[in-house]
C-alpha cells in the first residue's frame, strides 16, 4: 500500500518534442492517496494509459518525478516499485495450472512452500477460484482468467497498489457485473490503491472512491462520482459523463436571464452577471428536464422529436426554437406526443464561461 | 451466364491438370507399375507380386541406409531446432537492424542446392579450403574423402549452415506475434529471463515450431543433392543415406525393379511421418489460445 | 426484397455453431441479433453473407436459393469490429472502391461518396489515410463504405465494441437515423442488451447457436418468452427468485408470502421462477400495493444518479437500480419494495406465463 505523488510530470513519446500538440501527458501533478480506489477516466487518445505505465514504471516519464511514500521511483523498475498490473485482455502462463499462475509471483522471490500454500489458497478464495486451483489456467473462460490475472498481483502481500488497464473489454456484459462487483469486493478486504483506467463511465463509477477525468493529456477534474456527476468543473465532464451526456446550449446572459436564441432562461438569481469571458454555455442534465404536455410556469415550448427506449427509462429528443434538448422520463412516464413544454428548473442549470464552469459565490 | 462462366474456369485450369498428370500422378503410377514386376529389357516383363518389397525391406544394405539417415536427420534437428531459437531470440525486434539480420539470414536458403555442395567440397579441403586448411594447420587431420567422421561433421555443418535460417525464420515470427503485455506481466511479476523463455515465449512459439520440425524433418529425411555433391555416398557408404542409396540401384544398377519398390516405401514413411506431425500439430494448438 | 433462412445449421468438426435457424428478414427493417459471445452471432452473419456454407438449410434471396452463391454475386455490405479499411487507399478511395469496381463513371461516384461521407461527418477528411484517422473515424469510413453501395443486405457485426463508451453512444445515434431510411435489411449484432434498446426495430436473442426469440424489441423485452431470454435480455442482470402457488397464496422466496395477486390468479399450483427487474425494486414504498422484501446489503454502486443496491434475500443475490445517490453500509438491513404485479412469472420448464401488465 503506497500514497503515490505525480510532481509536474509530463511526456512526450517524441525525443525532441517542439510543442504542446507534441506531449501526450501535458502536466500532471496529484497525489493518490494509499488504499483508495481510482478511476482514470477519458476518451481513448487522452493519455491515460500513458499515465498508467508511468505509474507502474513500464515507461519512465520525460519530465517530473513520481514518488511512492515519499520516496522517488521514477527510474526504478515495475518489479522494484512493487506493482501489480491487470491488462486489457488475460495475461496467463498457459502451460500452468490456476494454482502455479498464482504462486509464481512468490517463487521468483523465493517464498517458502508454506507460505505460499497459504496466501494462494487465501486469495483463490477471495476470488472464488479455489475449485479451479488444479485446473490449467488456459481452459477458463475469459472472466476466469481475468480474475487470475489480478489473483497474480493480490498474492504479494507487500503490494503497493495495483493498476488496471481497461480490464473488462473481453467480459461479456452480464459477467462484468460480477466481476466489477468482485473488484470492489477485494478493495474493501485488501484496501488495497487501486488505479483503474477506462473509458467507460459506468465502470469508473461504480469502482472508484475519487475519479480522474482526463482530456488530452490533462487532469480536467477529480472528485467522487457524485460531484462529477452534479458540478461537473468543465464541458467535457459534463459531456462525457452521464447517459446521455449534459445538454449544453449557447446562451448570452441578461442579469440572471439566460437567452437562449429568442427563449428566455431564468436561472438563480445569484448568477447574475457572472461572466466576462468568450463563449456562455447552459448546462443541465437530461434528468432534470422536465417534459409536460402541457403549458407550465416558464415552460418552453418546443416539440418531440424521438423517444428511445432504454428498458428502465426512455431518452427523449425535443426540440425548441432551433436548439435540441434530450429529457430523460422514467419507464413508466408519460411521454408527450408533437407538441410539449419543457421546463429547466433554475436550481439544476449550470452556466459554463469559456468552457468552465461557473461557480455561485465566485466572482468571475 | 453463371454456367457458362464456370465452364470456362476449368478451362483455365486443365493446363495445370496436364502438367501435375505428367510430371506427377503419370510417373507415380508408372513406379507403381514397375515395382511389381521385374523387368530384363523392353517387352520381357514378368509380374512379382511382392517379391521386390520383400527383398527390398530384408536388404541389408536398406537397414544400413535407412539407420544412418534417421541418425543424420536426428542429430541435425537436435542442433538446428535449438540454434535456430537461439538465434531469433537474438534478433533484434524492430528498425532497419531487424530487417537487415532477416535478409544476410535468408541467404543460405537462397543458394541452390547442389552448388551448396560444391561450396563446402571447396571449403573443406585440406589444401585450398579456408576451414580446411586452417584447421589442418592447426594440428587437427581433417580429410571429409578420407574419414568417415569429418564426412559426417562436414555434412552436419552444411546442412545446419543451410537451414537453421528457415528454423531463425520461423521462430522470429512466432516470437513477433507475442503481445507485449506478456512480457511486461512477466517483468512485474519479477519472472527472470529463463522464465519468460519457458513460460510464455516457448509456449507460445509452439505452432511455428512444430512446423519447423516439421518440415525439417522432412528435407533432412529426402535429402539428395548436397551430399551426392559433397561426398558421393563415400567414403565407402559411410554417408550413403536412403535417397542416394536408391538412386545407385535405380540408376546406377538399373534394378528397376526393386528401386520401384523403395521408393514407394520411402514414399510411405515420409506420409507416415507427415501425419504423425499433423496430429501432434492439431494437438498442440497454435499456442495463442491463451 | 427480403432474406429467409430455411434449417440452417453449421457444424465444424465436433463443435455446433448454429442449430436448425429459420427465420424471415423483411427489407426496410432493422434486426439486432442480441446474444452472449459464442452465441452463433458472427456464424450466421457469415451464412448470411454467403461467406460461409452452412451445412445444412437454405439461405433465399427475393425467393431464390443463394446458398451457395458465393459473396461476390450477391449484393451484401458487411462492418466488421475491427475497423478495416484498404490501408494504403486514402479515404475517399476506400469509400469509393466498391463502386469502383463495378465500373460506376466517376460522377456518380463523387456524389454518391460525398453523400455517404457527409452522413457519417467524415467529409472534411477525404484525403487523409486511415492510420491517420481515430478508431471512431476509421469505422465511420468503414461504415460509409458499406452504405455507399445501397445494397439489399447490410450486415454490421458489433461495429461499436472497440470504441469508446462515448463514441458509441453517439454513432449509435446516428446510425439509428441511418438505418431508418434505407431499402435494405439491415442486421446488427451486439452482446449489450441497451444496445438492441437502443437501435430499436425488431431483435434476434440468441444463445448457444439457437434462436431464443425474435419478435419487435419492446415486446421482446417486456414479454421474454422464457427465462433464458430474460436473462440474455437485461442489464442489470434480471433478478431471479424461486417460489411455490398454492393453498391461495403466492411464496416468493423463503420469507415472502401472499394472497394470489390477481395478475397470477390462473397459475395452477405448483413451482415457480419469479423474475423481476432491478428497475422494479425500489428502497421506498412506492405505492399502496407494495410488498416488503428484507434482506442484507452486499455491496451499493453508484453510477452518477443512481445506486445499484447488491442484497441478499435468502440464497438470493438481487439487484435494486435506484434513482438517486445512495451510500449503504455492507451488512445492513435493508427493506426492499416491490408491487407484485410486477413479477415475471416463469413455470418449471423455464417459459414465460405471466408478464407484468400495464406496459
Amino acid at each position: 500500500m503506497a500514497r503515490i505523488e505525480l510532481n509536474e510530470i509530463k511526456h512526450s513519446y517524441l525525443p525532441n518534442p517542439s510543442d504542446e500538440q507534441d506531449f501526450a501527458l501535458k502536466r500532471i501533478h496529484t497525489v493518490w492517496e494509499d488504499g483508495g480506489a481510482y478511476a482514470l477516466l477519458g476518451p481513448s487518445g487522452c493519455g491515460k494509459t500513458t499515465m498508467l505505465n508511468i505509474i507502474s514504471g513500464l515507461l519512465k516519464p520525460s519530465h517530473g518525478s513520481i514518488l511512492y511514500d515519499g520516496t522517488d521511483v521514477s527510474a526504478m523498475q515495475p518489479e522494484q516499485r512493487n506493482i501489480a498490473q491487470v491488462f486489457q485482455f488475460p495475461v496467463l502462463y498457459d502451460t500452468m495450472t490456476v494454482y502455479d499462475n498464482l504462486a509464481f509471483p512468490l517463487r521468483n522471490r523465493g517464498v517458502d512452500k508454506q507460505s505460499i500454500r497459504e496466501r494462494v489458497r487465501e486469495i483463490a478464495e477471495a476470488l472464488d477460484l479455489t475449485q479451479d486451483l488444479n485446473k490449467r489456467a488456459a481452459n477458463l473462460s475469459a472472466d476466469a482468467k481475468q480474475k487470475i490475472s489480478l489473483g497474480r498481483g493480490l498474492v504479494r502481500s507487500d503490494v503497493a497498489a495495483i493498476l488496471f488497464d481497461e480490464p473488462l473489454t473481453v467480459i461479456d456484459p452480464h459477467l462484468k457485473w460480477d466481476l466489477r462487483r468482485k473488484l470492489k469486493e477485494i478493495h474493501t478486504k485488501f484496501n488495497l490503491t487501486m488505479i483503474y483506467v477506462t473509458h467507460d463511465q459506468v465502470e469508473a463509477m461504480t469502482f472508484a472512491d475519487k475519479i480522474v477525468v482526463m482530456y488530452e493529456g490533462e487532469i480536467v477534474q477529480m472528485g467522487t462520482p457524485q460531484e462529477l456527476f452534479e458540478n461537473p468543473e468543465h464541458t467535457f465532464v459534463g459531456y462525457f459523463i452521464g447517459s446521455p451526456g449534459m445538454n449544453f446550449l449557447d446562451c448570452t446572459l441578461d442579469g440572471y436571464i439566460a437567452r437562449v436564441g429568442s427563449i428566455d432562461v431564468p436561472l438563480l438569481p445569484s448568477m447574475t452577471n457572472r461572466c466576462t469571458g468568450q463563449s456562455l454555455k447552459l448546462g443541465i442534465r437530461p434528468m432534470y428536464v422536465g417534459l409536460h404536455d402541457g403549458p407550465v410556469e416558464h415552460g418552453i415550448e418546443g416539440a418531440v422529436l424521438g423517444v428511445e427506449d432504454q428498458g428502465f427509462c426512455k431518452i427523449v429528443t425535443a426540440t425548441f426554437n432551433g436548439s435540441e434538448i434530450k429529457a430523460r422520463v422514467n419507464e413508466n412516464g408519460a411521454v408527450p406526443e408533437g407538441k410539449c413544454w419543457i421546463s429547466l428548473p433554475p436550481d439544476k442549470i449550470k452556466l459554463y464561461c469559456d468552457e468552465r464552469l461557473v461557480r455561485q459565490g465566485d466572482s468571475q | 451466364m453463371n454456367k457458362w462462366r464456370d465452364n470456362k474456369a476449368w478451362f483455365l485450369v486443365l493446363p495445370v491438370f496436364v502438367i501435375v498428370a505428367f510430371s506427377a500422378i503419370i510417373p507415380l503410377m508408372t513406379v507403381v507399375n514397375y515395382s511389381v514386376q521385374d523387368i530384363f529389357g523392353p517387352g520381357q516383363r514378368y509380374f512379382v507380386g511382392v517379391e521386390w518389397f520383400r527383398d527390398v525391406l530384408l536388404d541389408e544394405r536398406l537397414h544400413d541406409a535407412l539407420f544412418k539417415q534417421l541418425a543424420f536427420s536426428f542429430m541435425v534437428l537436435l542442433t538446428e531446432i535449438p540454434l535456430g531459437i537461439a538465434i531469433a531470440l537474438m534478433m533484434p525486434k524492430k528498425g532497419w537492424t531487424a530487417s537487415a539480420c532477416l535478409v544476410i539470414l535468408a541467404l543460405p536458403l537462397l543458394i541452390p542446392w547442389n552448388v551448396i555442395g560444391t561450396i563446402w567440397i571447396i571449403f573443406t579441403r585440406p589444401d585450398i579450403g579456408l576451414f580446411g586448411a586452417i584447421v589442418n594447420n592447426a594440428g587437427i587431420a581433417f580429410d571429409h574423402t578420407a574419414s568417415p567422421v569429418d564426412a559426417w561433421i562436414t555434412l552436419m555443418l552444411m546442412e545446419i549452415w543451410h537451414w537453421t535460417p528457415l528454423v531463425a525464420l520461423l521462430a522470429y515470427a512466432g516470437l513477433r506475434a507475442i503481445p507485449e503485455a506478456y512480457y511486461q506481466a512477466a517483468k512485474i511479476d519479477g519472472a527472470s529471463s529463463w522464465a519468460v523463455f519457458r513460460y510464455i515465449q516457448l509456449p507460445k512459439m509452439r505452432g511455428v515450431l512444430t512446423i519447423a520440425l516439421l518440415l525439417r524433418f522432412m528435407d533432412s529425411f529426402l535429402i539428395y543433392a548436397e551430399p551426392f555433391v559433397l561426398t558421393g555416398g563415400g567414403p565407402g557408404n559411410t554417408t550413403t543415406f536412403l535417397s542416394i542409396y536408391l538412386v545407385k540401384i535405380a540408376v546406377g544398377q538399373f534394378d528397376l525393379g526393386p528401386a520401384a519398390a523403395f521408393s514407394l516405401i520411402y514414399f510411405l514413411i515420409i506420409l507416415l511421418f507427415c501425419w504423425l506431425f499433423y496430429q501432434a500439430l492439431q494437438a498442440v494448438g497454435t499456442g495463442d489460445k491463451a | 426484397m427480403g432474406l429467409k433462412l430455411n434449417g440452417i445449421g453449421k457444424t465444424v468438426g465436433r463443435e455446433t455453431h448454429l442449430k436448425d435457424i429459420d427465420l424471415d428478414f423483411e427489407s426496410g427493417s432493422r434486426y439486432v441479433v442480441l446474444g452472449r459471445t459464442l452465441a452463433g452471432k458472427t456464424s450466421l452473419l457469415r451464412i448470411m453473407a454467403g461467406l460461409d456454407r452452412p451445412t445444412t438449410g437454405t439461405v433465399e434471396a427475393n425467393g431464390e436459393d443463394v446458398t451457395g452463391v458465393s459473396v461476390r454475386k450477391r449484393s451484401v455490405a458487411m462492418v466488421y469490429q475491427q475497423f478495416i479499411n484498404y490501408p494504403s487507399q486514402t479515404i475517399y478511395d476506400n469509400i469509393a472502391s466498391p463502386l469502383a469496381i463495378h465500373g460506376l463513371p466517376k460522377d456518380e461516384i463523387r456524389t454518391r461518396v460525398m453523400e455517404a461521407a457527409s452522413m457519417l461527418h467524415i467529409d472534411n477528411m477525404l484525403d487523409r489515410l486511415p492510420a491517420e484517422l481515430s478508431g471512431g473515424q476509421q469505422q465511420r469510413t468503414a461504415i460509409a463504405r458499406a452504405l455507399v453501395k445501397d445494397v439489399d443486405l447490410l450486415l454490421l457485426d458489433e461495429p461499436l465494441v472497440n470504441l469508446d463508451y462515448k463514441l458509441r453512444e453517439e454513432l449509435r445515434d446516428e446510425l439509428r437515423k441511418i438505418f431508418r431510411a434505407r431499402d435494405s435489411v439491415v442486421v446488427y449484432t451486439t452482446t449489450e442488451p441497451t444496445e438492441a434498446l437502443m437501435l430499436g426495430g425488431n431483435v434476434i436473442v440468441m444463445h448457444e447457436g439457437e434462436v431464443l426469440q425474435v419478435g419487435p424489441t419492446a415486446e421482446v423485452f417486456l414479454h421474454p418468452a422464457n427465462t433464458q431470454v430474460a436473462e440474455v435480455f437485461s442489464d442489470p442482470p434480471i433478478n431471479f427468485i424461486s417460489g411455490t402457488v398454492g393453498n391461495g397464496r403466492v411464496n416468493i422466496g423463503h420469507a415472502l408470502s401472499l394472497p394470489v395477486p390477481h395478475t397470477m390468479a390462473e397459475l395452477s399450483p405448483g413451482e415457480y421462477t419469479f423474475g423481476i427487474r432491478a428497475s422494479q425494486l425500489n428502497l421506498k414504498r412506492e405505492s399502496e400495493g407494495c410488498t416488503r422484501i428484507q434482506g442484507q446489503i452486499g455491496l451499493a454502486e453508484i453510477n452518477g444518479s443512481e445506486t445499484f443496491v447488491h442484497f441478499n434475500y435468502g440464497d438470493d443475490s438481487l439487484v435494486v437500480q435506484e434513482n438517486g445517490v445512495h451510500a449503504f453500509e455492507v451488512g445492513n438491513q435493508v427493506s426492499v419494495y416491490v408491487r407484485p404485479e410486477a413479477f415475471y412469472v416463469f413455470n418449471a420448464t423455464g417459459d414465460l406465463v405471466i408478464a407484468p401488465a400495464n406496459q
